[in-house]
């Protein structure tokens, strides 16, 4: 059963963006957020189908084709950890394990209490304050094991 | 010389973003206000007299891709700027966005005055959400002040733009797949001819700029093309941001005259590497870029000077690299990025990295030969002759030029060795300490 509240607010996303085919991915980038697990459900895939009359597949396909996109549940904030070069080099592997360390849980994976999400990222824009990391929305950079430390914390408390 | 100039980046941080009144007062919409009392050709010269090249990759010059454009015959054109910023090292056009959004706004509306273009995008990577607001919020202000939008400085001329968000892919930023993602869809490159000025948007002729490039615009249709060109050298026109990055002291965005060396850049602007540390080599231009030693850093920031040397600048991303890293380990690093972006539609891509990330682990775990040696090469070089985009055509750019300028680390390898002491041979499997 679909979610008649969900599906109401999937609706008005599409209707924010005026039933535009074209906006397809902004739809999608928005409707991940309607719930605290960062992710778009099969259901609400079927949704966006029909109310844009897009075939079920190539919304799939979109859906697959970008990574910003999850199509099973994550945690409320997502740990997205920079892999690429300029990091690499300011050993982001350190920062890879601080993290599986802190949370007790591997790359990819989700925190029991679903708060926490532990991915890897392509450069986010942050390399002068490598190594960095994107949680939700925010940046962080220069890390060490005290900072890390400090910004769980920091979420924790929220 | 001055180390550093400030031509585009004038007044960064000094002005509130989305204030068209600051952004006024510092000299904002003059060139706008100068472009609309000139003929659309007039304003094409002065952009191929500054000599400015496409500054997201490419290096095309923009004043002969404008004039190209503007000569298409079919209408309506749009115009999109290419804010994908997705080549790792590269975080320039961020400055710009973040900024002092309103001076790319204005540059694009000079172009579209020029190809009575109706409508804009401004293509802003999903990583980027703050300056999605940011430019968001600017553009609304200029609507409101009449320097956008509706009969733009009374003049009867309309256009209008809007952001659109990535969503993570770094293929997107290829100018095709660009304009795909644009229409709502999968970020897979387009098979060209036709050309994206010719069929872009909904099929129509599409102007694709980064940035930084339409950044350049106002100032030179304010000062002139000639005065824009002369910071630069013969060939290479203005000034270019470019990105420093890794094991440097000052790392950040500069904005620097071409003909700046990269000794230069690294040593007096940057303040040289950490303290103990020796630089082992420069990656230019992001992850699809060539890795070049230290005995090359006089070369100067000019696209002619490096393609004489078979370098590129690409997008103005600078990594510099100390001796505590080990090559294989950083060439992993690079292939995982390729492996992980490449979108799949053609075989030499798709199967090129999959090959080359499983060498490049051979080598890590100490089960390599001479003959894998070979293969990365021979795989290297069908990917750069084959591959159906640019991403592929230079995924292992990183890897041919490291061999050519490191093979005996390769070799090494090869012998179980690794001296930056990071590959354990024999260790667990992904070759981690
Ligand atoms: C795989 C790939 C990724 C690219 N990413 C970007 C990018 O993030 N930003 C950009 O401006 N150009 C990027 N480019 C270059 C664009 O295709 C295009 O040349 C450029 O946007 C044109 O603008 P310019 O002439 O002003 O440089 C990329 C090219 C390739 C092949
Ligand atoms: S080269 Fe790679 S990214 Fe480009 S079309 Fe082929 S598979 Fe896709
Ligand atoms: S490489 Fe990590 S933020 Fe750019």
């Amino acid at each position: 059963m679909v979610n008649q509240e969900i599906k109401q607010k999937i609706i008005e996303i599409i209707e924010k963006y005026k039933r535009e085919k074209e906006k397809l991915v902004m739809v999608l980038l928005d409707v991940q957020k309607l719930t605290e697990f960062n992710y778009i459900d099969r259901e609400w895939v079927n949704i966006i189908a029909e109310e844009l009359d897009i075939p079920y597949t190539k919304v799939y396909d979109v859906l697959t084709f970008y990574s910003m996109f999850s199509t099973k549940p994550r945690g409320k904030y997502i740990i997205e950890i920079c892999k690429s070069a300029p990091c690499h080099v300011n050993k982001s592997k350190e920062v890879v394990a601080i993290f599986e360390e802190v949370l007790g849980i591997k790359m990819g994976e989700t925190t029991e209490d679903k708060i926490f999400t532990l991915q890897y990222t392509s450069c986010i824009g942050a390399c002068d304050i490598s190594p960095a990391v994107k949680i939700g929305e925010k940046v962080y950079g220069n890390l060490t094991k005290e900072k890390i430390i400090e910004i769980i914390k920091e979420y924790r408390g929220v | 010389m001055q180390k550093t100039l400030n031509i585009i980046t004038e007044n960064v941080g000094q002005i509130r973003p989305d204030s068209v009144d600051e952004y006024i007062k510092i000299g904002g919409f003059e060139a706008l206000k100068k472009a609309i009392t000139m003929h659309p050709l007039e304003v094409i010269e002065e952009i191929k007299k500054s000599k400015l090249q496409g500054r997201g990759g490419a290096a095309y010059p923009t004043g002969i891709k404008w004039e190209q454009a503007y000569y298409v015959d079919k209408n309506p054109k749009y115009i999109i700027c290419n804010a994908d910023e997705g080549e790792p090292g590269t975080f320039k056009d961020k400055v710009i966005l973040d900024y002092l959004p309103l001076r790319l706004i204005e540059g694009m509306t000079i172009a579209a005055y020029i190809l009575k273009s109706p409508k804009g995008f401004i293509y802003i990577r999903g990583e980027y959400p703050e300056s999605q607001r940011i430019v968001s919020s600017a553009i609304k202000e200029a609507e409101k002040m009449g320097y956008l939008g509706d009969d733009i400085l009374g003049t009867g001329f309309s256009f209008h733009i809007e952001v659109l968000s990535g969503a993570g892919a770094y293929v997107c930023g290829e100018n095709s797949a660009l304009v795909e993602s644009s229409e709502g869809k999968s970020g897979r490159p387009r098979i060209k001819p036709p050309f994206i000025k010719n069929s872009g948007y909904l099929g129509m002729p599409t102007l694709v700029n980064n940035v930084e490039t339409f950044a350049c615009v106002p100032y030179i249709v304010k000062e002139g093309g000639e005065k824009f060109a002369g910071y630069g050298t013969e060939f290479s026109g203005g000034t270019k941001l470019v990105c420093l990055s890794g094991n440097v002291k000052n790392r950040g965005v500069y904005e620097v005259p071409f003909g700046t060396t990269l000794r230069e850049l690294i040593y007096d602007i940057g303040g040289g590497l950490p303290e103990g540390r020796k630089l082992k080599f420069v990656q230019l231009g992001g992850s699809s870029g060539p890795c070049i030693p230290e005995s090359m850093l006089d070369i100067k920031i000019c696209y002619k000077d490096l393609k004489v040397k078979g370098l590129t600048l690409g997008s103005g991303a600078i990594l510099v690299v100390d001796d505590s890293n080990c090559i294989i380990d950083f060439l992993k690093c690079i292939t995982e990025f390729f492996y992980h972006e490449s979108c799949g539609k053609c075989t030499p891509c798709r199967e090129g990295n999959k090959q080359l990330l499983a060498l490049v682990n051979k080598f890590i775990n100490g089960s390599a030969t001479y003959n894998d040696l070979e293969t990365i090469k021979k795989v290297g070089q069908i990917m750069k002759e084959a591959a159906f985009c640019g991403l592929g055509e230079t995924a292992a750019t990183a890897h041919l030029s490291l061999i050519k300028y490191f093979e005996e680390e390769f070799v090494e390898h090869i012998n179980k060795k690794c001296r930056a002491n990071i590959c354990n041979f024999g260790g667990d499997k992904d070759g981690k300490r």
